[in-house]
């Protein structure tokens, strides 16, 4: 079973290149199961949106 | 005459924006302030190749872009970079987990609420330059030119001389560090 901070990996990874098949399936399942990891995704995903701010 | 009027007063209004984009790439205010005045002297000198196909202000970012890879590149030529390879040890990520990989109860990320509502909320962008600013440099480097400046990993690591799994790594940590540090000062109050 992958752990909080290895799921940390592949969030942050994904904000960057395409996960594979294999990362995308023990992300998912991993977030299925942790609510503290889905809100981790979910602030990656917006410091990502933060970085766009710079645009005119 | 007026639409280089017109310019000129659009340049300065965007100077602030511009100063703290180049500063959170180069970390000196000196060298950031140089980036910007070379942007903008060169966004009027070559005034007449803006083609309106953008609007004024990406076109100036744009050049900013280059200036500061420019600076950047002779940051590194100057030595003003720590080697990137020796991060492995990070105590501050490491303490937002426990042994087992879990998250510390003290660590654990709560919600933030719609994206919306923060990026409205001017102690949000405050908490996120202050966290921006305490990250290590290396972390606020890459982090900058890939969530700031939009390059991909792979550019970013032409650009520095790095393995792109380095980069992986390093923004990996830079966006645990972020997360903690914006989570710690705007959620619960705290200074970073």
């Amino acid at each position: 079973m992958m752990m909080c901070k290895k799921a940390t990996r592949l969030m942050s990874l994904k904000q960057d290149r395409p996960l594979t098949f294999q990362e995308r399936m023990s992300l998912r399942l991993h977030l299925s199961m942790c609510s503290a990891c889905r809100e981790c995704e979910r602030q990656f995903t917006l410091l990502h949106e933060a970085g766009r701010r710079f645009d005119p | 005459m007026k639409e280089q009027e017109d310019r000129l007063q659009r340049l300065t209004a965007v100077r602030p924006r511009l100063f703290s984009f180049a500063f959170m790439h180069l970390r000196d205010r000196s060298q950031a302030e140089d980036a910007v005045q070379e942007a903008m002297m060169s966004a009027i000198e070559k005034h007449e190749s803006f083609a309106g196909r953008s609007s004024y202000e990406t076109w100036v970012f744009g050049i900013l872009k280059y200036k500061i890879l420019d600076a950047m590149r002779a940051q590194k030529r100057d030595g003003r970079w720590q080697p990137l390879e020796n991060e492995d040890d990070d105590d501050a990520i490491d303490r937002q987990f426990q042994q087992n990989g879990r998250w510390q109860q003290s660590a654990r990320p709560s919600s933030w609420g719609e994206p919306e509502a923060a990026f409205e909320t001017e102690h949000f962008w405050q908490t996120f330059d202050a966290c921006m600013i305490a990250l290590p440099d290396n972390a606020a480097r890459v982090f900058s030119l890939r969530e700031l400046m939009g390059l991909s990993t792979g550019d970013i690591c032409r650009e520095l001389g790095i393995k792109e799994n380095n980069c992986w790594v390093i923004l990996h940590r830079a966006r645990l560090h972020l997360r903690a540090c914006i989570e710690k000062g705007w959620l619960k109050g705290a200074t970073p």
